[in-house]
């Protein structure tokens, strides 16, 4: 199967970069899988997670936010927040979800109420795949 | 004239302060190592967002009302210095170099008649243009207690930055740090940050050629991408500065212990000379009292 090459930075590191098969991206408007040879696209990312496929190996990373752009030369995404599932402290993640629920509650209504809801949401989904996932 | 004791004290303080310069001097290089490899990590994404908000917005410039962030808000009265300093002295001219830099654009901008007005990353920063400018800052951020540089630290200053521009305090924003061209050169740079100055390298010519699909739209993705990179293009702004203080330190301790190693030498020769005249003149007082008996 063709590889094409794939980045993915951070703006702290660059957290990988190499050949890969398939990478499934938690797109804002859906996830969408890139294969070699994909159109050229530039999509917004919402927190989710990421999955890189490399042969036989899958390779899960939590992304929060941030960009993808598809080009002849491959595909790079620019997270907001890098983590892969190995390194993810999951207290502190349910500590952060905590804390964004206490904000919310004193949240004024409005445009910006709204999206701190959605990204909410987002975490709250991040969390019940890590948690159904801890549990196979 | 200063007795031997005095001496002898004024040498062994002398020998204290190097031993201080060169555990300094040791620290900053060490220190600098990790913060030139931070600021080298942080390289490849704001490259790539570069290119890719250089693409987006090359497809939708023409398009009216763009972002002001991209296009300005059709003035430029008032301008915004945003100076980034170190927190901490014994950097030799470091923080000093970006406030001169910061002064006479400043003063230039005066001279044109127009607003300046200054908002402060850095404790440095903020004490010397408080001297002079102490009416015009209306911002200043410290970052003392941070220990590791993290990309939040510059979000918070995207956003205050944000907020102040959303009311309308200014119309150009200029962004002034040091960038780190190697341990003994670091360069003080101003980079206009709003409105962006959409760098349209001729490689674009190609690569603007690949019609790109968006999702969602160009607009919507341009309003949440402009934000972002102000905040980009100040954490890469703090990681150089930070690279830029330990090597600019590194010099300036390294030049300190070179110093205090010739006032050592110096010290020490008149000690010993005074030493020897004083022995030479018991010794004279003890023949002379000899000879007179």
């Amino acid at each position: 199967m063709a590889t094409f090459h794939f980045d993915l930075v951070s703006p702290e590191k660059l957290a990988f970069s190499g050949e890969v098969d398939q990478v499934d991206v938690p797109g804002i408007e859906g996830d969408f899988g890139v294969l070699a040879g994909h159109a050229p696209v530039v999509a917004v990312i919402r927190p989710g997670i990421l999955t890189v496929i490399t042969g036989s190996t899958r390779q899960k990373v939590i992304v929060l936010g941030g960009l993808a752009e598809v080009s002849e030369n491959g595909l790079t995404v620019l997270a907001d927040v890098a983590t892969s599932l190995e390194e993810l402290d999951r207290a502190a993640f349910a500590n952060q979800i905590e804390e964004m629920e206490e904000k919310l509650k004193n949240g004024e209504p409005g445009h910006e109420l709204d999206r701190e809801i959605e990204r909410l949401d987002h975490f709250k989904s991040i969390q019940t795949q890590l948690n159904s996932t801890a549990m196979h | 004239m200063a007795s031997l004791k005095d001496m002898r004290v004024r040498i062994a303080s002398t020998k204290a302060t190097q031993k201080i310069t060169k555990a300094m001097q040791m620290v900053a290089a060490s220190k600098l190592r990790r913060a030139q490899s931070a600021a080298e990590a942080a390289r490849p994404y704001a490259e790539k967002m570069d290119s890719v908000i250089s693409n987006i917005a090359s497809a939708a410039t023409g398009s009216p009302g763009g972002s002001p962030l991209l296009v300005g808000t059709g003035k430029d009265q008032v301008h915004l210095l945003l100076v980034c300093t170190g927190e901490r002295g014994l950097s030799g001219a470091f923080n000093s170099a970006i406030v001169r830099l910061a002064r006479e654009k400043a003063y230039a901008l005066m001279n044109q008649g127009k607003d300046v007005k200054f908002f402060c990353v850095g404790r440095k920063g903020y004490e010397q243009l408080r001297r002079t400018f102490d009416k015009q800052i209306i911002g200043n951020v410290e970052l003392r207690s941070v220990r590791q540089l993290g990309f939040v630290n510059a979000e918070d200053v995207a956003k205050k930055v944000l907020a102040l521009f959303d009311a309308g305090e200014f119309d150009v924003c200029t962004l002034f740090y040091s960038r780190f061209q190697s341990v003994i050169s670091q360069v003080p740079t101003a980079q206009q940050v709003i409105p962006l100055e959409v760098s349209s390298p001729a490689a674009n010519a190609t690569a603007a050629k690949t019609s790109y699909e968006y999702e969602p739209e160009e607009d919507e993705i341009l309003s949440g991408l402009l934000p972002r990179n102000l905040a980009v293009q100040i954490f890469r702004a703090l990681l150089e500065n930070n690279a830029s203080f330990y090597g600019a330190q590194m010099t300036a301790m390294d030049n300190a212990t070179r110093n205090a190693g010739e006032m050592i030498r110096k010290q020490t020769l008149i000690y010993n000379r005074t030493r020897q005249a004083m022995i030479t003149k018991e010794l004279i007082e003890i023949i002379s009292g000899a000879e007179a008996v």
